[in-house]
């Protein structure tokens, strides 16, 4: 009799709340890269997707990054401007000297470890909600990268700063191509992975996201934790702000918009807006979802004005089916 | 509930894309304009010993004896936006002549309205009752937001708008150069010249709607058909480089690309590196006179045109002003400056590699005592 009782429980139970387990963004992707595929067959030859790849990889590690913030209950707003900080920065500090690119990049990332902690120790110390600290910091930042050049950089991006963004390892076998881009995007996403996921940091930045008070009364190091996520949105900011420079060299305003992009990946990915919830791969998934929008919309060719509403309907489409699916798991 | 907010989400979808196709209702096709610039692209100024800044086409003059005025001057000047390349050149053209001329110039004023239509007319306001300004220049935001903050202007102190245009005849002289027809011209009559019949052109625009890039496009596409040539797309990049690269990419995997043809050439070099980064090569382009792009062009050796929109248009508009007071007779109510090529013929007069990549060359400001140290 209760042997029978085990087996029953234990009996997966088939009703229509059962849906896959795993995260739909991965399937949303799947499709579109299949339709860019029967669209234009030579897309998933290996060179060109290691192009798409190597144009996806600034805005999938800007989007792990700010997963960091957005799980912990907050947003990141400031790390647009500061990849055009960052971007205009290498083109002012290096000024043509090919020489200097390693330690303008040690400058880049110490701006980007400033930039972070600001935005942390504003929000946690200060009080000021993380919408309009990094709004804030959003608006210095842009301010203070036109008054740094006048409006216009004045030099270029050396090719020795570019090779990050631009330069292709050619003759890899299978590959064809191994875009330098992408071998940083496999490091940066790897790291944040385990932060994330295989870390106590990573459960705690859930935790605070979930139920601060909760985490506080529990022992949790709020403050410590949150500046460390803010610290690590602004770092994943400067590398895509290297990533854009070389992938298309200086301009004034590179890193326009890539804030509410960053946030839409993530949301692709599942992660909660009010935090507790988010994924790293999740999120890279999500990045590359928006990059496979764009091309996709550039093969299929539509009229304009078309296109931007076609974008929209896809995006809202993918997070209601992301919402969709929490809401019949439970995850 | 649910599907009540599904359908109002569609609906107001609908609605959107309606307003956007209303949108592009304006005619920025007009066969007169179009014939009136290509006739100007090549004919001859008034004066055409005059350095480039001063010269224009036609001979109607405006009087202006009645806005005479004992020097030292205040010259005002209500400016859109400083929020590009260009914009930061021609305010440094600017200042450039205002110090030349300090003997005469006790104070320039300027406010910028960083690209917003309410802030540019409250400056205009502020400026009017300021009462400071002898004279104001305005460079307006957009055409008919600003008409009557222009028109209201008119009827206080001598006006000159410049760059962009109003609706309204009141100014004293709407300086600017050949306009967005005799760009497009340019650009595509190279295209025309150096792709065989039948041959891809890619159209890469900046921003819809406005009208002096719209007028670029529009001139270009009856120059291609004509040409027998396929537009194989018209994409905006939003003067994004990183756009601009990828755009290109995908095109390149669609099919082969002869032409490049842009509307403004910010991103030029973009364009290019997609082309080298592929190992392609690079197909006829247009661009615009920034020296990034001319450097490349001559770099790569490519087979390219600079079509212009002349920066030192700012620089007429500070030497129109001092005119109108000193009681000089001013071409109006336009004043039409020439807008030349930059062309394989001329390109090395116009290369200067100690200036900033996006320094635009077409400035005019050469002959300026501090150039080149005030646009580095």
């Amino acid at each position: 009799m209760s042997d029978q009782a085990l087996t029953k429980v234990a009996e997966p139970v088939p009703t229509r709340r059962r849906l896959p387990s795993f995260n739909p963004i991965y399937l949303v992707l799947l499709v579109l890269i299949a339709a860019i595929a029967v669209k234009n067959p030579q897309f998933i030859e290996p060179i060109q997707f290691m192009n798409f790849l190597k144009r996806g990889a600034p805005l999938a590690i800007l989007s792990a990054g700010q997963v960091f913030v957005l799980v912990a209950g907050g947003f990141d707003l400031s790390v647009g401007s500061l990849i055009t900080l960052t971007v205009i920065g290498a083109s002012m500090l290096s000024n043509n000297d090919p020489n200097a690119t390693w330690w303008v990049i040690a400058l880049l990332f110490l701006l980007g470890v400033l930039v972070g902690l600001i935005n942390g120790l504003v929000v946690v110390f200060l009080r000021v909600p993380s919408l309009i600290a990094t709004l804030g910091m959003m608006i210095t930042l842009t301010g203070i990268a036109l008054f740094w050049s006048g409006g216009a950089p004045k030099g270029y991006l050396t090719d020795s700063f570019r090779v990050f963004g631009r330069y292709n390892i050619p003759g890899v076998p299978g590959l064809g191509i191994l875009p330098v881009a992408l071998i940083v995007l496999v490091v940066v996403i790897a790291l944040l992975w385990w932060l994330l996921h295989r870390t106590n940091l990573g459960r705690l930045l859930l935790a605070i996201g979930d139920n601060p008070r909760a985490s506080q009364l529990a022992g949790v190091p709020i403050e410590r934790v949150r500046i460390i996520a803010f610290v690590a949105s602004a770092l994943s900011g400067t590398v895509a702000g290297i990533l854009l420079g070389g992938f298309s060299g200086v301009s004034p305003d590179a890193g326009n918009g890539y804030e509410l992009q960053a946030i839409t990946a993530a949301v692709l990915g599942g992660a909660q807006l009010l935090g507790g919830r988010g994924s790293v791969p999740a999120t890279v998934a999500g990045a590359f979802t928006l990059t496979a929008i764009f091309t996709l919309l550039n093969f299929v060719g539509l009229p304009n004005p078309l296109r931007s509403a076609v974008q929209g309907v896809i995006l809202i489409g993918a997070v209601a089916l992301a919402m969709y699916r929490r809401k019949r798991t439970g995850k | 509930m649910k599907r009540l907010i599904m359908l109002a989400a569609l609906l107001s979808l609908m609605l959107g894309i309606g307003h956007a196709l209303a949108q592009a209702a304006p005619n920025f096709d007009d066969p007169a304009e179009f014939a009136k610039q290509k006739a100007e692209l090549t004919a001859t100024p008034a004066d055409p010993n005059d350095p480039i800044y001063i010269q224009h086409f036609g001979t109607d003059m405006v009087d202006t004896t009645k806005f005479m005025k004992p020097a030292p001057w205040t010259l005002c000047f209500s400016n859109a936006a400083t929020d590009n390349p260009w914009r930061v050149v021609g305010l440094k053209n600017m200042q450039a002549q205002v110090a030349v001329d300090k003997a005469n110039i006790k104070d320039f004023i300027v406010t910028d309205a960083g690209g917003s239509d309410d802030k540019q007319i409250a400056d205009i306001n502020d400026l009017l009752t300021g009462k400071k300004c002898d004279i104001l220049m305005i460079a307006p935001n957009t055409t008919a937001a600003l008409t009557p903050a222009v028109e209201k202007a008119c009827a206080v102190l001598p006006v000159i708008v410049f760059d962009r245009g109003v609706t309204t005849k009141c100014p004293l002289s709407f300086v600017h150069p050949v306009g967005g027809y005799g760009f497009g011209i340019a650009a595509a009559d190279f295209i025309a010249k150096n792709v065989p019949k039948g041959g891809n052109v890619l159209a890469l625009r900046i921003l819809p709607g406005v009208d002096v890039l719209e007028t670029r496009f529009s001139a270009a596409k009856h120059i291609f058909a004509d040409a027998g040539l396929n537009i194989v797309g018209a994409e905006f990049t939003g003067g994004d480089n990183a756009k601009t690269k990828s755009i290109v990419e995908d095109y390149m995997q669609k099919g082969k690309i002869d032409a490049i043809f842009m509307d403004a050439g910010a991103t030029a070099v973009a364009a290019i590196e997609a082309f080298e980064d592929a190992g392609q090569p690079v197909p006829v382009i247009t661009g615009e006179d920034q020296q990034d792009f001319l450097q490349k062009w001559k770099a790569d050796k490519l087979t390219a045109i600079a079509p212009t929109y002349p920066n030192y248009v700012w620089r007429t508009a500070i030497l129109a002003s001092e005119d109108v007071l000193s009681g000089k007779p001013i071409p109006g109510p336009e004043w039409v400056l020439p807008q030349p090529s930059i062309t394989a013929d001329n390109l090395d007069k116009f290369i200067n590699t100690s200036m900033p990549p996006l320094h635009y060359a077409m400035c005019g400001c050469e002959d300026f005592p501090d150039y080149p140290a005030r646009w580095k």
